[in-house]
């Protein structure tokens, strides 16, 4: 019992076996050695573990009494977080090699957060959804915090984990409400009890209290507020990881309890997810037109595109759950190739954020500013780039469930965000000729990925990669 | 070859990708082979696009060439033609080439011009091509970003304002349109264009809010769509972007602009508003007549007080384009022909308008009238050519400007007398500020101390405007050349449009007994 049990949560012990035993022989060696090394192996192991996740199709499997479960749902993020957190790993190794901040600690903490997120995506029990959701946060906490020499980084670190203890705590309340009201910490257990009557206001005050805890996660307005400085003051690698892999697990999250736990009721939550959604596109491309710091833009940013995830889930149909998972996969994507390129900016050895140094990329670094137009087109949404379809999905789902006001002020939000998007294809492309700005060389890796990032923008018009047939087969085994 | 369309769209975005990655280089030897491609390219669809012409079936009113292939979400990735798209298909791969060669001196990184001409050729004519409407919708919008670059590099002082507004005031437009087409695309099941000319959305009146909607669904979509085609029209009062973008574009981006991308908006309403929401279209058409007229009128007062070239044939094209609209809601076959005509001849006639502009920019850097007079002692050849177009924009008869609008004003006559009569004023109007135009550019005498050296066209401008002189002249003695092939598609979707009417009708009164 217990061997089949541990055999379906295989990929996570490996991969905390990995990360203890890389934390004990890095503090036996060398530490300057040990960290580019691990920087390799670790994100080896992801892209094995993707690669073995994504293969390996299977149904669905629970173990520890329903505690953790996975299905292709879960699989389906876990590939999306695996892929992603390797991926932004390799790309980070330059930058922090020359910032000197490539100690051993921050692949070992990747590498936690990760099985925290991992298990996050599977839970089944708010227990397991509690310990997923620590795990992942402790380790955040800390790689924010990594530069400890910056005061902006520990004010980031010390913010995010002051901000991030209140809403564990608030989730944790409504965790307890939840359990206290219907009797069982089990999702299928709460679904089952409120298929057996009304809904008791306990259990109503339990949701709206999770729901907070998972929106500040997903960082959805009003629960953003740490986004922004916690993407300027962290390292970039960081913010890069910060703008993945977290932000898929969070998403994750939140639709599987809404549908596992509380997929009786979408009445209930419908209108709140909607409301969370509608504050974020908005706040996220509002707020966003003053910024003249690339992170902070792209802190703004993800704010607006949680806000459309959050539409396809607000439509609480199996529609909209594919919907965000197609735009999620896209989302990561598009953001991963635009951190390759803003890792990369840097004068005189020294890494610049201010997006005024783009001025006149165009003249001087042709290819780079033409891949990353592709993706700033992309992120604002406008056809024919993949990012169109991301939001095309979310659109859909919101219409077919009858939210009309939800997708016109969606779309009109967007028109908002493609400005300042716009203003750093302004930046790069009609600018004053003048003295280069940036005058980095771009590490291989980070070319590679920003390449293959923006060309998937491109060549996914044909079939999107076949993400929309994935996404739907995971979408089905949550839904129903 | 039944993928021709696929071919002649996608074969201007092939030459792009070859220019991108072949082309080395920024020496005059790489320029001038960047534009040699580029030409060559466009010529090539043109040649392949006769093929289409000489091989569409006039009688026929349904689509032609129909390729299709499954795409995502059960959307499809279909093309074809029918009388109303085949000739914009045609007056797309006409002009490109002309385009082109209008920017042969250009020196500014050339390489990057010429892609972003062949990549915006592929989504133009992917817009008049698409049978699918989220297909349509990609194109349509992807047009905005080649425009946006073209705008915002090569344009004049003030071009980054002009591009962004263009930019972002289109892009508002069109994005209500897709939440429409979402809309019916769940409540017709499919997104494939025959089948939703075929389909009846709900005109039934609704109940939002406690106002009672007239048309209800119908209505709905309508306005959405017409949210995104009159912005791209343009039309009075959202037209405010087109001056600004024409005056700050290149020769070659003012004639793709005017040209080309304004025949989108008239083209989107022969396509979805009209045929898909016939009782909307119905209830709405007294107000476009009217902003259709307003345009008219005021816009060509508005034409009269510029004293920048380009500003003016802007402004004039606003006016024609008023034209068009009233055209094609009187929803009659006169309207609806004079609508498509008049689109053709302003493609021809507005296009050529502002390479005339060009012509005299290249050699005085300036667009202020104020600084010609006299032109047509040093420049006989322009100044005949410059008389031509400008006869054409007022519509003298046996120019293509004088069938589009005499028809139009035919077809609004039947439906709507004072419309028709306030808009006839715009046809006095027109001749004042084009005539008043053209006779403190060329007559005159020659003052101007810096006009003494001034040359007249070379061979590579006349080459130019030749073909362009040519189709001016022919639809305007022959215009049966356009309504033959236009007339059965039109003729068929009037007539489904006066059954759904007719239908819509009868329901009403039945719901009411």
């Amino acid at each position: 019992m217990i061997s089949a049990d541990l055999s379906v949560v295989l990929p996570e012990i490996i991969l905390s076996v990995y990360a203890m035993a890389a934390l004990l022989g890095a503090v036996y060696t060398s530490k300057d050695r040990a960290g580019p090394l691990l920087m390799w192996t670790t994100s080896a192991l992801f892209f094995g573990l993707a690669a073995w996740i994504g293969l390996t199709a299977g149904g669905e499997q629970t173990a520890f009494g329903g505690a953790v479960v996975d299905d292709g749902f879960a699989r389906f993020a876990k590939v999306v977080i695996l892929v992603s957190a390797g991926a932004v790993l390799l790309m980070g190794k330059e930058y922090m090699r020359r910032a000197k901040l490539l100690r051993f600690e921050f692949p070992v903490l990747v590498t936690l957060s990760v099985v925290g997120m991992m298990l996050m995506v599977s839970a089944g029990d708010l227990m397991m959804l509690y310990m997923g959701l620590e795990l992942q946060s402790f380790a955040l906490y800390i790689v924010a915090a990594l530069r400890r020499d910056s005061v902006k980084s520990t004010e980031a670190g010390l913010k995010y984990f002051v901000l991030g203890a209140l809403s564990s705590g608030l989730l944790l309340y409504g965790a307890s409400l939840t359990y206290g009201y219907s009797g069982t910490t089990l999702f299928s257990g709460i679904l089952s009890t409120l298929g057996e009557g009304p809904m008791p206001l306990g259990l109503t005050f339990g949701l709206v209290f999770l729901i907070t805890g998972m929106a500040f996660k997903v960082s959805a307005v009003p629960f953003h507020m740490w986004t922004p400085d916690v993407y300027e003051g962290s390292p970039t690698p960081v913010t890069a990881f910060f703008a993945s892999a977290p932000k898929m697990a969070a998403m994750a999250l939140f639709a599987r309890v809404l549908f596992d736990a509380f997929g009786a009721v979408p009445g209930d939550w419908g209108q709140v997810v909607a409301v969370l959604s509608l504050l974020s596109m908005v706040l996220g491309a509002v707020a966003a037109i003053g910024q003249r710091n690339i992170k902070r833009l792209m802190a703004y940013s993800s704010i607006a595109h949680m806000g459309y995830a959050l539409m396809g889930l607000a439509a609480g149909t199996e529609m909209g759950v594919q919907a965000m998972l197609i735009y999620m996969a896209i989302y990561v994507t598009m953001s991963v190739g635009t951190f390759a390129f803003i890792l990369s900016m840097e004068k005189d050895g020294q890494p610049v954020t201010d997006i005024r140094s783009l001025n006149m990329l165009s003249a001087t670094e042709p290819l780079k500013a033409l891949a990353m137009l592709v993706l700033l087109f992309s992120l604002a949404g406008v056809p024919p780039m993949v990012g169109f379809f991301g939001k095309f999905y979310v659109v859909k789902a919101a219409v077919d469930a009858g939210l009309i006001w939800l997708a016109v002020a969606g779309v009109i939000a967007s028109v908002v965000g493609a400005f300042y998007y716009l203003r750093i294809v302004f930046y790069m492309y009609f600018g004053e000729q003048g003295d280069p700005q940036l005058n980095g060389t771009m590490p291989p890796v980070l070319w590679g990925v920003m390449m293959a990032s923006a060309f998937a923008m491109v060549a996914g018009v044909v079939n999107l990669f076949g993400v929309e047939g994935l996404a739907l087969s995971a979408a089905a085994t949550l839904v129903n | 070859m039944d993928n021709l369309l696929s071919i002649i769209t996608f074969l201007p975005l092939f030459a792009a990708l070859i220019l991108g990655v072949f082309l080395r280089g920024d020496d005059a030897a790489a320029q001038k082979n960047a534009k040699w491609l580029a030409l060559i390219a466009t010529s090539a669809t043109f040649l392949i696009s006769l093929f289409v012409l000489f091989g569409f079936e006039a009688s026929d009113p349904g689509f032609q060439f129909v390729e299709e292939h499954a795409w995502l979400l059960g959307l499809k990735y279909k093309m074809g033609v029918d009388g109303i798209s085949v000739l914009f298909l045609m007056l797309t791969t006409f002009l490109m080439p002309i385009t082109i060669a209008a920017c042969w001196n250009v020196t500014t990184r050339v390489k990057e011009y010429m892609i972003t001409f062949l990549v915006m050729e592929t989504l133009m004519l992917g817009v008049f091509c698409a049978l699918d409407m989220v297909l349509f919708y990609l194109f349509f919008e992807g047009g905005l970003i080649p425009m946006f670059l073209i705008i915002g590099i090569w344009g004049g002082k003030d071009r980054i304002y002009a591009t962004f507004k263009f930019f972002l005031y289109t892009f508002l437009g069109s994005v209500l349109m897709l939440v429409a087409m979402l809309a019916m695309y769940i409540d017709a099941g499919t997104t494939d264009i025959p089948t939703l000319l075929s389909h009846q959305f709900d005109a039934g009146t609704i109940t939002i809010a406690g106002k009672q909607i007239l048309g209800g669904m119908q209505t709905l979509l309508w306005l959405a769509f017409f949210a995104s085609f009159a912005v791209k029209m343009p039309m009075w009062p959202v037209h405010t972007w087109l001056p600004d973008a024409h005056v700050q574009a290149p020769t070659a981006g003012s004639v793709v602009l005017a040209a080309i991308m304004l025949k989108m908006g008239g083209y989107g309403f022969l396509r979805f508003s009209l045929p898909m929401f016939p009782v909307a279209s119905d209830i709405w058409a007294p107000m476009v007549f009217w902003l259709s007229a307003i345009a008219i009128v005021y816009t060509s007062l508005v034409a009269l007080v510029q004293t920048d070239m380009k500003k003016l044939i802007a402004y004039s094209s606003v006016a024609h384009m008023g034209f068009v609209t009233m055209g094609i809601f009187a929803a009659n076959q006169q309207g609806v022909d004079g609508a498509i005509f008049q689109m053709l001849s302003h493609g021809f006639v507005s296009g050529a308008l502002f390479l005339c502009v060009g012509v005299i920019y290249d050699r005085m850097h300036t667009r202020e009238i104020d600084a010609y007079g006299g032109l047509a002692t040093r420049m006989p050849a322009y100044a005949l050519v410059f008389m031509l177009f400008t006869m054409a924009n007022v519509g003298l008869p046996g120019t293509s400007g004088f069938v589009g609008e005499f028809l139009t004003l035919v077809g609004v006559f039947q439906v709507n007398t004072w419309v028709a009569a306030v808009a006839a004023t715009g046809v006095i109007l027109s001749a004042s500020y084009a005539l008043w135009l053209y006779r403190r550019v060329a007559f005159g005498d020659l003052i101007k101390e810096s006009l003494r050296s001034i040359t007249d066209m070379n061979l590579r401008e006349r080459a130019i405007f030749a073909p362009l002189v040519a189709m001016t002249l022919l639809l305007g003695v022959y215009p049966a050349l356009v309504t033959d092939i236009v007339g059965p598609s039109v003729e068929a979707l009037l007539s489904n449009y006066q059954t759904a009417l007719n239908s819509a009708e009868a329901a009403t009164r039945l719901a009411q007994n």
